[in-house]
This record gives structure tokens, C-alpha cells and sequence, in this order.
């Protein structure tokens, strides 16, 4: 069995500030990592891996510098690993990156592809079932929890709903989008991060893959961003710091004003 | 013939989700600046009873398909139904819930269509022309981004629950009730549902909620307190995803850009430092209280009234007051 895992490399979007005089994003210094959903489906992966014995063959789009997360992926145990990079990739929005993945699917080859349900720095959970429909293949999103059934080859998943859960079961090929809340991943020991070192990674440009021009990069991408900005919050504010009696005793005024209590 | 906006109304048992309605009282809005159609869609089993509510709250052409393969939510059967169905319908723009249903479906069928999809819109705008203004937050709510999709159609958007304000429902309104019969294509069903159970939950939900207690790190020991406040003020206790994390109060309690949007006449945060990702679920609530002990606490930017202490501290008395007011 191959199964290919897709990871993202991301900004560490929890310390990232805004800078208060310009309004604008401070990305310097803030710590890349791999998509916390991306690492638990890769530890989804590694668990059938020691049941089965399938290879893990890892898919990372990005910038060179991206070569990192998959290096973290090897040592973490996938087998092979594949930067999917090209000036002409650059400016895709989700559609024209799923397009490109999955030229890069294809050309890896798979029997199961396992992705993260989003990335932190977009959260737009849009490029795993795109994926799947340009491959025509079923997707199963938001998965908790995985039991491969090695005589009928067909996996049993439990796909999290706000208010329930499903328990699916496909026969491959299939995509399916892990949540990082249910699946932990493990951690690299010193050994296997010494022994990555040895591997080389496969780099897949746009000459490799013979994407539809049409349909990747800023010019195939349908969604164009407009304009950003920062939020801007201001009020009547009153701060006041005093015993705990009095400042109870300004929340209760308030609650009465407001008609709550 | 006018432009349209097609809204994907999910339903679950044969109730319709509030964020459907939510989003029918969106598409009015923008249909009437852009002189469009409100058309709505929903899928099930023996929900012929539903085409009326979505009527009543905005649509002028419902689209349903009752259909046997649609009695559970699977991507391929609505994938399917809801294409068929755009066919027919030609929108300019198509409209989703940012549930675990609709942002399932939504991305599928932007593929299957070849057309832009947003994900998570706050925020729509219309011109003139019936052009899609979509505003998302980006980078964990940090920045926040308008998108458009100028040249294919349709227009599509995931929206966020609790963000959008419905119509009030009108019972005299009138529409037009299309069945659709969906050439459904069998052989594409590859994933079979084996179960599926719903896990009701006891705690009551914090979308929706007029009042919201929600609690940071540093109260997860006086949860109980916390609950009894609540209580007493007709509030519901929310929180942060520290206390989430922390196996302290379930996910669905959570507040925030991977947790829930809520817009409460009343947020009172409680140990609550404000990161951006929190914020980003509740800085549009009316009027925010909160109590923290570092003055220098981002929440303080934005709470109308700000106390500088320890919110375990000030409970106690707070309740005592609440009891003498009584």
C-alpha cells in the first residue's frame, strides 16, 4: 500500500503580531512549522505504516525553504519526500494549488492520500476535497479516528459533525482530511533525525508535471484578493483597577443598567 | 431574466439549521442592492415540509430534492444534487453554511464547477452588478482580506454561523416550490455510511446565547463558579481554547477562529488575555466586560468595560452583589 500525505509548511500563527504603527502583519522571526493537521495526518500515516507496512510518501508545495517540513517528515519515519516548487506555482489561490497537487498526486502515485483538514495561516479547508474531485476520487473530511481493515482492504473512519459522527468505510482509492484535536503526533527521535540526513528529496516543478498553464498560478487562480487590512478596534473604553468589592459592586451596576439582573 | 443567489440550506433530521436561514437573511440583503433572486436549495428524506419555513424567511424559488440518497449527509449524493441543481438554477452567486457539511461540499464543488470559493466569509458585499465582495480573516484573525471572483460563476461562499442576521419570518410571503429530480449517478457512490449517531450534548449551546460568561486559563479551577454566575444572570458559560485544550470544557464551548463566532448582547470575559484568534469570534458582540489581571491584556482594547483583577477573586463578591440587588 503507498499512501501519500500532503503538508503544508506554515507561519507559527499564534505569534504573530500586528505592528502597531504600521497596521501591518510582523512575519520576521515567526517560526515555520508543518500544519498541526498536515503532522497529525502524517501520524495517521506512520500508524498504518507499523500495521501494514505501507510507504509514506510525503507532498509539500511551497518555497524551497520548505525543504524543512519535509525533512521534519522523514525523520518523523515517511519514506519519501517531494518538493512541489516553481516560480509558475506562485499566486495560486486553493483551486489552482489543488490543481497542482494533484498533478503532483498523480505523479507520485497512491493508493490513499491523507491531508490536514486546514492550514493554520488560511483555514480554509478547500484543498483536500478539491484535490480529490480533480482526481475523482472520494474524500471523507474531518476524520477522528482510522481502523484499516486488512482483509477487506477498506478503511473504517469516523468523520466528526458538530452534533454526531459517521462511521464511513471506503475502499481506495480515497482522500481523507485528518483533525489534529483527535491525533497526536509523534515526535522525531535523535536517531532518525541524524538518518533523514542521508535521504534526498524529490523536487517536482512545472516541468515535471505539465500542469494546465490555464488553471495554475495568479493568472488560473478564480478568486483574486482585493485588498487586506487589519481590524481596528476602538470604543468607549473605561479601564478601572481596584479592590475586588468594588469593582463587583461597578459589574453589578452595570448588569442592573443593562436590565440583566 | 434577474440574476440569482442560491443559498445550500443544510438541514439535520429534518430540522433546518439555523446558519440556513442566517444565510437567506444575507442573500435578501444583497439581493435587494443588486435587484437579485433569492433561490434557496435543501436536500433530504421526507422534508417536503421544509420549502415553506425557507420562504417564510426570505426565498422566492425553493429548490428540493427529496430523495432517498439524500436521507444522510454524504459528499458524492449532495455533490451531485446540489451541481444538478446549479445547473438548473444558473446562480451568480451560491452560498454555503462554514460547517463541517457545507465546507465538505463547498470545495468539491468549486473543483467540479472550475469557480472561486471562499471560505469562512464574515462579511458580503454586492454591487451594482451583482459582484461578490467577500471579507475572511486570514493568519489565525490577524489580517483580514477581501476576495472577489470577477470572471467565473458562480460567485461561491462558505459563511460562518452567527454571523449574519436573519429575516423575521413572514408567513403571508409567498414563493415559487421546485421538486427536482436528481439523475443520480450510483456507480460515483464509493463511501458507505456505517453508522452515524448523534451525541447530544448537555451543556447548552453558546451560539445564540444573549449572554456569554466565557472563562480563560486561569479560571479553569473555578469552573463551578463560574456555571453558578452564569446561572444567575440567565448567561451561558463559553471559554477560550486554553480551557478547551486544558479537557476542561468541551470543544463546542469554544470561542474564537477555530472554536465558534458569537455575538452576545453581553460578553463578560473572565481571565481572558484576548488573542487575536479569540477575538476574532466575539469582538462583535454588543458590549464586552472583562476582567483580567494583567492591565496590558489585549481584551482590554477592546472591552467597553475593562476591570484590572482577578476575576476568581471578584466572582465571589459579584454574586453576593447580584443577591443583595435581587
Amino acid at each position: 500500500m503507498k499512501i501519500a500525505v500532503c503538508i503544508k509548511q506554515v507561519p507559527k500563527t499564534t505569534e504573530i503580531r500586528i505592528d502597531p504603527v504600521t497596521n501591518t502583519l510582523i512575519r520576521d522571526g515567526i517560526p515555520s512549522i508543518i500544519n498541526p493537521d498536515d503532522k497529525s495526518a502524517l501520524e495517521v500515516a506512520l500508524r498504518i505504516k507499523e500495521q501494514t507496512g505501507a510507504e509514506i510518501h510525503v507532498v509539500c508545495m511551497g518555497p524551497g525553504q520548505a525543504e524543512i517540513a519535509l525533512r521534519e517528515a522523514l525523520a518523523m519515519g515517511a519514506d519519501e519526500a517531494y518538493l512541489v516548487t516553481d516560480r509558475a506555482f506562485a499566486g495560486s489561490d486553493t483551486l489552482a494549488t489543488s490543481t497542482i497537487i494533484a498533478d503532483a498526486l498523480k505523479y507520485v502515485g497512491f493508493d490513499y492520500i491523507i491531508a490536514g483538514r486546514q492550514a493554520i495561516d488560511g483555514d480554509t479547508a478547500q484543498v483536500g476535497p478539491q484535490i480529490a474531485e480533480h482526481l475523482g476520487i472520494p474524500q471523507i473530511t474531518y476524520c477522528a479516528d482510522f481502523n484499516y481493515d486488512k482483509q477487506n482492504n477498506v478503511f473504517k473512519v469516523k468523520r466528526q459533525l458538530e452534533d454526531r459522527y459517521q462511521i464511513l468505510s471506503v475502499a481506495g482509492p480515497a482522500l481523507f482530511t485528518v483533525l489534529s484535536s483527535s491525533i497526536t503526533p509523534r515526535y522525531m527521535n535523535v536517531a532518525d533525525i541524524i538518518a533523514q540526513d542521508d535521504k534526498e528529496l524529490h523536487i517536482l516543478t512545472y516541468a515535471d508535471l505539465q500542469c494546465n498553464t490555464e488553471h495554475i498560478g495568479l493568472k488560473g487562480s478564480p478568486t483574486k484578493v482585493k485588498s487586506t487590512f487589519t481590524k481596528q478596534y476602538n470604543s468607549d473604553k473605561q479601564l478601572v483597577d481596584t479592590t475586588p468589592e468594588e469593582a463587583a459592586r461597578i459589574i453589578a451596576e452595570l448588569l442592573k443598567a443593562k436590565h440583566i439582573i | 431574466m434577474k440574476k440569482r443567489i442560491l443559498v445550500f440550506c443544510e438541514q439535520r433530521d429534518g430540522e433546518i439549521a439555523n446558519v440556513s436561514l442566517e444565510l437567506l437573511g444575507i442573500a435578501t440583503q444583497l439581493a435587494s442592492t443588486s435587484n437579485q433572486e433569492v433561490c434557496a436549495m435543501i436536500g433530504g428524506y421526507n422534508i417536503s415540509n421544509l420549502p415553506k419555513t425557507l420562504v417564510e424567511y426570505g426565498a422566492d424559488i425553493v429548490y428540493i430534492a427529496d430523495d432517498k440518497n439524500l436521507e444522510h449527509y454524504l459528499t458524492e449524493q449532495y455533490a451531485q444534487a446540489i451541481s444538478h441543481i446549479i445547473k438548473t438554477c444558473a446562480p451568480n452567486i451560491v452560498l454555503f453554511p462554514a460547517t463541517s457539511i457545507g465546507r465538505d461540499l463547498a470545495p468539491r464543488l468549486s473543483a467540479r464547477l472550475h469557480t472561486g470559493l471562499t471560505a469562512d466569509c464574515t462579511k458580503l458585499e454586492v454591487d451594482e452588478e451583482g459582484s461578490l465582495f467577500m471579507t475572511r480573516p486570514a493568519f489565525g484573525g490577524n489580517l483580514f482580506a477581501t476576495i472577489i471572483c470577477p470572471n467565473h460563476k458562480p460567485q461561491m461562499s462558505t459563511v460562518r454561523p452567527g454571523v449574519m442576521q436573519k429575516n423575521q419570518p413572514d408567513s403571508n410571503r409567498k414563493g415559487e416550490v421546485i421538486d427536482v429530480k436528481v439523475p443520480f449517478d450510483g456507480t460515483k457512490f464509493a463511501v458507505k455510511l456505517v453508522e452515524e449517531k448523534i451525541e447530544k450534548s448537555t451543556e447548552p449551546p453558546i451560539e445564540g446565547a444573549k449572554i456569554l460568561v466565557s472563562v480563560g486559563r486561569g479560571m479553569e479551577k473555578n469552573i463551578d463558579q463560574v456555571r453558578e454566575f452564569a446561572d444567575r444572570i440567565g448567561g451561558v458559560v463559553g471559554c477560550s481554547r486554553a480551557v478547551v485544550d486544558g479537557g476542561i470544557l468541551p470543544q463546542c464551548k469554544q470561542v474564537g477562529q477555530t472554536g465558534k463566532t458569537v455575538r452576545p448582547q453581553l460578553y463578560l470575559a473572565l481571565g481572558i488575555s484576548g488573542a487575536v484568534q479569540h477575538l476574532a469570534g466575539m469582538s462583535d458582540s454588543e458590549f464586552i466586560v472583562a476582567i483580567n489581571k494583567d492591565k496590558e491584556a489585549t481584551i482590554f482594547g477592546i472591552a467597553q468595560l475593562g476591570v484590572v483583577g482577578d476575576a476568581s477573586a471578584i466572582l465571589p463578591h459579584l454574586i453576593k452583589q447580584i443577591e443583595m440587588m435581587k
